[in-house]
Protein backbone atom coordinates (compact mmCIF):
# COMPACT_ATOMS: atom_id res chain seq x y z
CA UNK A 1 0.00 0.00 0.00
CA UNK A 2 1.53 3.60 -1.16
CA UNK A 3 1.60 6.01 2.03
CA UNK A 4 -0.54 8.33 0.38
CA UNK A 5 -3.10 5.61 0.21
CA UNK A 6 -2.59 4.60 3.54
CA UNK A 7 -3.08 7.99 4.90
CA UNK A 8 -6.10 8.93 2.74
CA UNK A 9 -7.51 5.70 4.49
CA UNK A 10 -6.52 6.29 7.52
CA UNK A 11 -7.90 9.76 8.14
CA UNK A 12 -11.36 8.02 6.24
CA UNK A 13 -11.51 5.65 9.10
CA UNK A 14 -10.87 8.50 12.07
CA UNK A 15 -13.55 10.64 10.48
CA UNK A 16 -16.05 8.35 10.09
CA UNK A 17 -15.76 7.39 13.59
CA UNK A 18 -16.43 10.69 14.44
CA UNK A 19 -19.35 11.24 11.37
CA UNK A 20 -21.27 8.19 12.30
CA UNK A 21 -21.05 8.13 16.37
CA UNK A 22 -21.81 12.50 15.85
CA UNK A 23 -24.58 11.81 13.71
CA UNK A 24 -26.42 9.21 16.48
CA UNK A 25 -25.94 11.59 18.82
CA UNK A 26 -27.42 14.16 17.01
CA UNK A 27 -30.68 12.38 16.71
CA UNK A 28 -31.01 13.16 20.37
CA UNK A 29 -31.52 16.66 19.69
CA UNK A 30 -34.55 17.87 21.41
CA UNK A 31 -35.12 14.55 22.74
CA UNK A 32 -32.53 14.42 26.02
CA UNK A 33 -33.82 13.53 29.56
CA UNK A 34 -33.36 16.56 30.87
CA UNK A 35 -32.59 20.35 28.68
CA UNK A 36 -29.13 20.80 30.31
CA UNK A 37 -28.37 16.89 29.38
CA UNK A 38 -30.12 17.36 25.65
CA UNK A 39 -27.94 20.63 25.55
CA UNK A 40 -24.56 18.91 26.39
CA UNK A 41 -24.85 15.73 24.63
CA UNK A 42 -25.57 18.11 21.10
CA UNK A 43 -21.99 19.45 22.10
CA UNK A 44 -20.18 16.26 21.98
CA UNK A 45 -22.27 15.40 18.40
CA UNK A 46 -21.00 18.85 17.52
CA UNK A 47 -17.57 18.58 18.59
CA UNK A 48 -17.48 15.08 17.16
CA UNK A 49 -18.70 16.42 13.89
CA UNK A 50 -16.21 19.47 13.78
CA UNK A 51 -13.68 16.85 14.06
CA UNK A 52 -15.14 14.69 11.11
CA UNK A 53 -15.28 18.02 8.69
CA UNK A 54 -11.51 18.61 9.53
CA UNK A 55 -10.42 15.16 8.69
CA UNK A 56 -13.01 14.87 5.88
CA UNK A 57 -11.51 17.77 4.33
CA UNK A 58 -8.25 16.64 4.72
CA UNK A 59 -8.43 13.60 3.23
CA UNK A 60 -10.07 15.00 0.32
CA UNK A 61 -6.37 17.21 -0.10
CA UNK A 62 -4.12 14.22 0.65
CA UNK A 63 -6.44 11.53 -1.82
CA UNK A 64 -5.69 14.66 -5.10
CA UNK A 65 -9.08 14.31 -6.97
CA UNK A 66 -10.97 17.15 -5.74
CA UNK A 67 -13.54 15.31 -3.45
CA UNK A 68 -14.74 17.66 -0.64
CA UNK A 69 -15.94 16.83 2.48
CA UNK A 70 -19.37 16.79 1.64
CA UNK A 71 -18.61 14.14 -1.05
CA UNK A 72 -16.73 12.16 1.26
CA UNK A 73 -19.31 12.25 3.66
CA UNK A 74 -22.58 11.73 2.40
CA UNK A 75 -21.84 10.14 -1.61
CA UNK A 76 -19.45 6.87 -0.02
CA UNK A 77 -20.98 3.53 -0.29
CA UNK A 78 -22.00 1.63 3.13
CA UNK A 79 -18.93 -0.91 2.52
CA UNK A 80 -16.58 2.37 2.12
CA UNK A 81 -17.12 3.00 5.80
CA UNK A 82 -14.57 2.50 8.26
CA UNK A 83 -16.12 3.41 11.35
CA UNK A 84 -16.00 1.02 14.44
CA UNK A 85 -18.77 -1.35 14.64
CA UNK A 86 -19.49 0.92 18.10
CA UNK A 87 -20.19 3.91 16.79
CA UNK A 88 -23.33 2.65 14.72
CA UNK A 89 -25.36 1.05 17.50
CA UNK A 90 -29.03 2.38 18.39
CA UNK A 91 -29.34 5.22 20.78
CA UNK A 92 -31.68 2.85 22.96
CA UNK A 93 -32.18 4.63 26.06
CA UNK A 94 -29.87 7.54 27.94
CA UNK A 95 -27.77 4.46 29.60
CA UNK A 96 -26.94 2.76 26.50
CA UNK A 97 -26.36 5.68 24.77
CA UNK A 98 -23.97 6.85 27.71
CA UNK A 99 -22.01 3.38 28.28
CA UNK A 100 -21.54 3.13 24.36
CA UNK A 101 -19.79 7.23 24.60
CA UNK A 102 -17.99 6.00 27.69
CA UNK A 103 -16.66 2.95 25.64
CA UNK A 104 -15.56 5.07 22.58
CA UNK A 105 -14.55 8.18 24.93
CA UNK A 106 -12.39 6.49 26.37
CA UNK A 107 -10.47 4.81 22.95
CA UNK A 108 -11.14 8.29 21.38
CA UNK A 109 -9.02 9.68 23.96
CA UNK A 110 -5.95 7.18 23.92
CA UNK A 111 -5.56 7.27 20.06
CA UNK A 112 -6.09 11.01 19.86
CA UNK A 113 -3.45 11.49 22.56
CA UNK A 114 -0.78 9.52 20.32
CA UNK A 115 -2.41 11.28 17.21
CA UNK A 116 -1.02 14.78 18.77
CA UNK A 117 2.54 13.36 17.79
CA UNK A 118 1.51 11.67 14.67
CA UNK A 119 4.43 11.79 11.98
CA UNK A 120 1.68 13.74 9.51
CA UNK A 121 2.30 17.38 10.99
CA UNK A 122 -1.39 18.25 9.77
CA UNK A 123 -2.95 15.04 11.35
CA UNK A 124 -0.89 16.16 14.47
CA UNK A 125 -2.60 19.98 14.38
CA UNK A 126 -6.18 18.56 13.66
CA UNK A 127 -5.62 16.41 16.55
CA UNK A 128 -4.50 18.44 18.90
CA UNK A 129 -7.62 20.77 17.96
CA UNK A 130 -9.49 17.60 18.96
CA UNK A 131 -7.93 15.93 22.07
CA UNK A 132 -9.23 19.32 24.42
CA UNK A 133 -12.74 18.68 23.28
CA UNK A 134 -12.51 14.87 23.59
CA UNK A 135 -11.04 15.13 26.91
CA UNK A 136 -13.90 17.00 28.12
CA UNK A 137 -16.35 13.88 25.93
CA UNK A 138 -14.64 11.62 28.17
CA UNK A 139 -14.98 13.31 31.66
CA UNK A 140 -18.53 14.11 30.97
CA UNK A 141 -19.04 9.99 29.86
CA UNK A 142 -17.22 9.02 33.46
CA UNK A 143 -18.67 11.52 35.54
CA UNK A 144 -22.53 10.05 34.26
CA UNK A 145 -21.47 5.96 34.28
CA UNK A 146 -20.24 7.13 37.73
CA UNK A 147 -23.18 8.25 38.60
CA UNK A 148 -25.82 5.79 36.82
CA UNK A 149 -23.75 2.78 38.12
CA UNK A 150 -23.46 3.85 41.69
CA UNK A 151 -26.43 5.74 41.86
CA UNK A 152 -30.08 3.94 42.55
CA UNK A 153 -31.06 0.23 42.03
CA UNK A 154 -32.05 0.66 38.87
CA UNK A 155 -29.98 2.82 37.44
CA UNK A 156 -27.52 0.38 38.20
CA UNK A 157 -29.23 -2.57 36.62
CA UNK A 158 -29.73 -0.54 33.56
CA UNK A 159 -26.37 0.55 32.94
CA UNK A 160 -25.04 -2.60 33.41
CA UNK A 161 -26.97 -4.25 31.42
CA UNK A 162 -26.01 -1.55 28.73
CA UNK A 163 -22.25 -2.25 29.59
CA UNK A 164 -22.99 -6.28 28.76
CA UNK A 165 -25.12 -5.82 25.43
CA UNK A 166 -22.62 -3.61 23.83
CA UNK A 167 -19.38 -5.16 25.17
CA UNK A 168 -19.43 -7.59 22.43
CA UNK A 169 -18.67 -4.40 19.96
CA UNK A 170 -15.43 -3.49 21.99
CA UNK A 171 -13.26 -5.79 20.20
CA UNK A 172 -13.80 -4.45 16.76
CA UNK A 173 -12.15 -0.87 18.19
CA UNK A 174 -8.89 -2.94 18.53
CA UNK A 175 -9.29 -4.99 15.12
CA UNK A 176 -5.87 -4.19 12.89
CA UNK A 177 -4.83 -4.86 9.29
CA UNK A 178 -2.35 -3.81 6.62
CA UNK A 179 -3.28 -0.34 6.95
CA UNK A 180 -2.30 -0.66 10.89
CA UNK A 181 1.01 -1.91 9.76
CA UNK A 182 1.59 0.58 7.38
CA UNK A 183 0.16 3.50 9.85
CA UNK A 184 2.39 2.14 12.54
CA UNK A 185 5.40 2.29 10.45
CA UNK A 186 5.06 5.09 9.22
CA UNK A 187 4.57 7.38 12.64
CA UNK A 188 0.95 8.27 11.20
CA UNK A 189 -0.68 6.39 13.81
CA UNK A 190 -0.39 4.28 17.26
CA UNK A 191 -0.55 0.57 17.61
CA UNK A 192 -3.88 -0.54 18.93
CA UNK A 193 -3.14 -3.47 20.68
CA UNK A 194 -0.79 -0.79 22.87
CA UNK A 195 -3.80 1.39 23.21
CA UNK A 196 -6.14 -2.27 24.21
CA UNK A 197 -3.99 -2.65 27.28
CA UNK A 198 -4.15 1.20 28.15
CA UNK A 199 -8.09 0.87 27.05
CA UNK A 200 -8.91 -2.08 29.48
CA UNK A 201 -7.16 -0.50 32.30
CA UNK A 202 -8.95 2.97 32.64
CA UNK A 203 -12.61 0.99 31.83
CA UNK A 204 -11.99 -1.76 34.25
CA UNK A 205 -10.89 1.56 36.85
CA UNK A 206 -13.90 3.30 35.83
CA UNK A 207 -16.34 0.59 35.92
CA UNK A 208 -15.55 -0.72 39.39
CA UNK A 209 -15.63 2.70 40.90
CA UNK A 210 -19.25 2.64 39.45
CA UNK A 211 -19.60 -0.22 40.96
CA UNK A 212 -20.19 -2.48 38.09
CA UNK A 213 -18.63 -5.36 36.32
CA UNK A 214 -16.72 -5.23 33.41
CA UNK A 215 -18.13 -7.93 31.61
CA UNK A 216 -16.01 -10.49 30.31
CA UNK A 217 -13.88 -10.72 26.64
CA UNK A 218 -16.11 -13.53 25.33
CA UNK A 219 -17.31 -13.65 21.02
CA UNK A 220 -16.27 -10.60 19.52
CA UNK A 221 -18.10 -8.50 16.37
CA UNK A 222 -15.55 -7.44 14.17
CA UNK A 223 -15.38 -6.34 10.35
CA UNK A 224 -15.68 -2.69 10.11
CA UNK A 225 -11.62 -2.54 9.25
CA UNK A 226 -12.96 -4.32 6.21
CA UNK A 227 -16.05 -2.15 5.52
CA UNK A 228 -18.56 -5.10 7.16
CA UNK A 229 -21.37 -3.05 9.26
CA UNK A 230 -24.22 -4.29 11.30
CA UNK A 231 -27.34 -3.86 9.91
CA UNK A 232 -28.13 -0.68 11.75
CA UNK A 233 -25.29 1.08 9.41
CA UNK A 234 -27.77 0.96 5.92
CA UNK A 235 -30.60 2.52 7.91
CA UNK A 236 -28.12 5.53 9.40
CA UNK A 237 -26.97 6.01 5.77
CA UNK A 238 -30.18 6.34 4.18
CA UNK A 239 -30.97 9.37 6.36
CA UNK A 240 -27.60 11.03 6.54
CA UNK A 241 -27.13 10.78 2.67
CA UNK A 242 -30.86 11.15 1.70
CA UNK A 243 -30.90 15.26 0.76
CA UNK A 244 -27.26 15.29 -0.89
CA UNK A 245 -28.52 11.92 -3.40
CA UNK A 246 -31.92 13.62 -3.91
CA UNK A 247 -30.80 17.08 -4.46
CA UNK A 248 -26.63 16.62 -5.57
CA UNK A 249 -24.96 19.49 -4.75
CA UNK A 250 -27.25 21.34 -2.40
CA UNK A 251 -26.07 23.99 0.06
CA UNK A 252 -27.38 26.35 3.04
CA UNK B 1 -44.42 7.21 37.34
CA UNK B 2 -42.79 9.09 40.11
CA UNK B 3 -40.52 12.04 38.46
CA UNK B 4 -37.75 13.85 40.95
CA UNK B 5 -36.21 16.93 39.64
CA UNK B 6 -32.18 18.05 40.02
CA UNK B 7 -32.40 21.04 42.21
CA UNK B 8 -31.63 24.21 41.37
CA UNK B 9 -28.32 26.05 40.54
CA UNK B 10 -27.70 29.65 40.36
CA UNK B 11 -24.52 29.97 37.84
CA UNK B 12 -21.64 32.80 37.79
CA UNK B 13 -19.21 33.30 35.44
CA UNK B 14 -16.27 35.13 35.57
CA UNK B 15 -15.12 36.70 31.78
CA UNK B 16 -11.71 37.05 32.11
CA UNK B 17 -8.94 37.46 34.90
CA UNK B 18 -9.57 40.28 36.95
CA UNK B 19 -13.33 40.77 36.95
CA UNK B 20 -15.91 39.32 39.14
CA UNK B 21 -17.88 36.64 38.68
CA UNK B 22 -21.64 37.48 37.53
CA UNK B 23 -24.52 35.75 37.63
CA UNK B 24 -24.93 34.25 34.39
CA UNK B 25 -28.72 32.23 34.65
CA UNK B 26 -29.69 28.92 36.89
CA UNK B 27 -29.91 25.11 35.66
CA UNK B 28 -30.79 22.02 37.13
CA UNK B 29 -28.00 19.36 37.62
CA UNK B 30 -28.24 16.45 39.69
CA UNK B 31 -24.98 17.73 41.90
CA UNK B 32 -22.11 19.89 42.30
CA UNK B 33 -19.68 18.68 39.30
CA UNK B 34 -22.96 17.72 36.96
CA UNK B 35 -23.65 21.32 37.93
CA UNK B 36 -20.10 22.65 36.69
CA UNK B 37 -20.59 20.68 33.29
CA UNK B 38 -23.77 21.51 32.46
CA UNK B 39 -22.74 25.47 33.44
CA UNK B 40 -20.23 24.87 30.85
CA UNK B 41 -22.13 23.33 27.94
CA UNK B 42 -24.83 25.62 28.71
CA UNK B 43 -23.06 29.43 29.10
CA UNK B 44 -19.64 29.06 28.63
CA UNK B 45 -19.06 27.51 24.30
CA UNK B 46 -18.77 30.87 22.75
CA UNK B 47 -15.67 31.65 25.04
CA UNK B 48 -17.95 33.58 27.45
CA UNK B 49 -15.94 32.66 30.56
CA UNK B 50 -12.54 31.73 32.24
CA UNK B 51 -13.89 30.43 35.79
CA UNK B 52 -17.12 29.10 36.50
CA UNK B 53 -19.09 29.28 40.44
CA UNK B 54 -21.81 27.59 40.94
CA UNK B 55 -24.03 27.65 44.15
CA UNK B 56 -27.33 25.67 45.02
CA UNK B 57 -30.28 28.10 44.68
CA UNK B 58 -31.55 27.18 48.02
CA UNK B 59 -28.89 28.27 49.86
CA UNK B 60 -28.87 32.04 48.21
CA UNK B 61 -30.82 34.18 50.72
CA UNK B 62 -32.25 36.79 49.39
CA UNK B 63 -34.32 40.23 49.93
CA UNK B 64 -38.63 40.59 50.08
CA UNK B 65 -39.72 42.33 47.69
CA UNK B 66 -42.23 43.91 50.79
CA UNK B 67 -39.09 45.31 51.83
CA UNK B 68 -38.32 47.15 49.14
CA UNK B 69 -38.95 50.54 50.51
CA UNK B 70 -37.25 50.26 53.92
CA UNK B 71 -34.20 48.68 51.76
CA UNK B 72 -33.81 50.33 48.94
CA UNK B 73 -34.97 54.09 48.71
CA UNK B 74 -33.25 55.94 50.93
CA UNK B 75 -33.42 59.58 51.25
CA UNK B 76 -31.82 61.29 48.40
CA UNK B 77 -31.07 64.56 50.94
CA UNK B 78 -27.31 63.35 51.74
CA UNK B 79 -24.97 64.02 48.70
CA UNK B 80 -22.06 62.91 50.07
CA UNK B 81 -22.85 59.45 49.83
CA UNK B 82 -22.52 59.19 46.41
CA UNK B 83 -18.33 59.39 45.39
CA UNK B 84 -19.03 62.74 42.88
CA UNK B 85 -16.73 65.17 43.92
CA UNK B 86 -13.34 63.33 42.90
CA UNK B 87 -11.94 62.04 39.82
CA UNK B 88 -11.43 58.19 39.52
CA UNK B 89 -8.03 57.87 37.86
CA UNK B 90 -8.24 55.96 34.97
CA UNK B 91 -5.01 53.34 36.11
CA UNK B 92 -7.64 52.37 38.71
CA UNK B 93 -9.53 50.54 36.17
CA UNK B 94 -12.88 49.10 36.83
CA UNK B 95 -14.61 50.25 39.94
Amino acid sequence: MEQKEALFNYLIRLADNSAILGHKLSQWCGHGPELEEDIAIINTALDLLGHSRSLYTYAGKVEGKGRTEDDLAFLREERKYTNALICELPNGHYGDTIARQFLFDQFNYLVFSELVKSSDETLAAISAKAIKEIRYHLRRSIEWTLRLGDGTEESHNKIQESFNDIWSYTGDLFVQNELDKVAIAAGIGPDLEAIRTEWRKSVEAVLSEATLQTPDDDWMHSGSKSGMHTEHMGHILSELQYMQRAYPGAEW
Amino acid sequence: MERKEWPLWEVFVRSKAGLSHKHAGSLHAPDEEMAISNARDVYTRRAEGVSIWVVESKHIHSTLETDSDSMFDPNEDKIYRHPTFYDIPDEVGHM
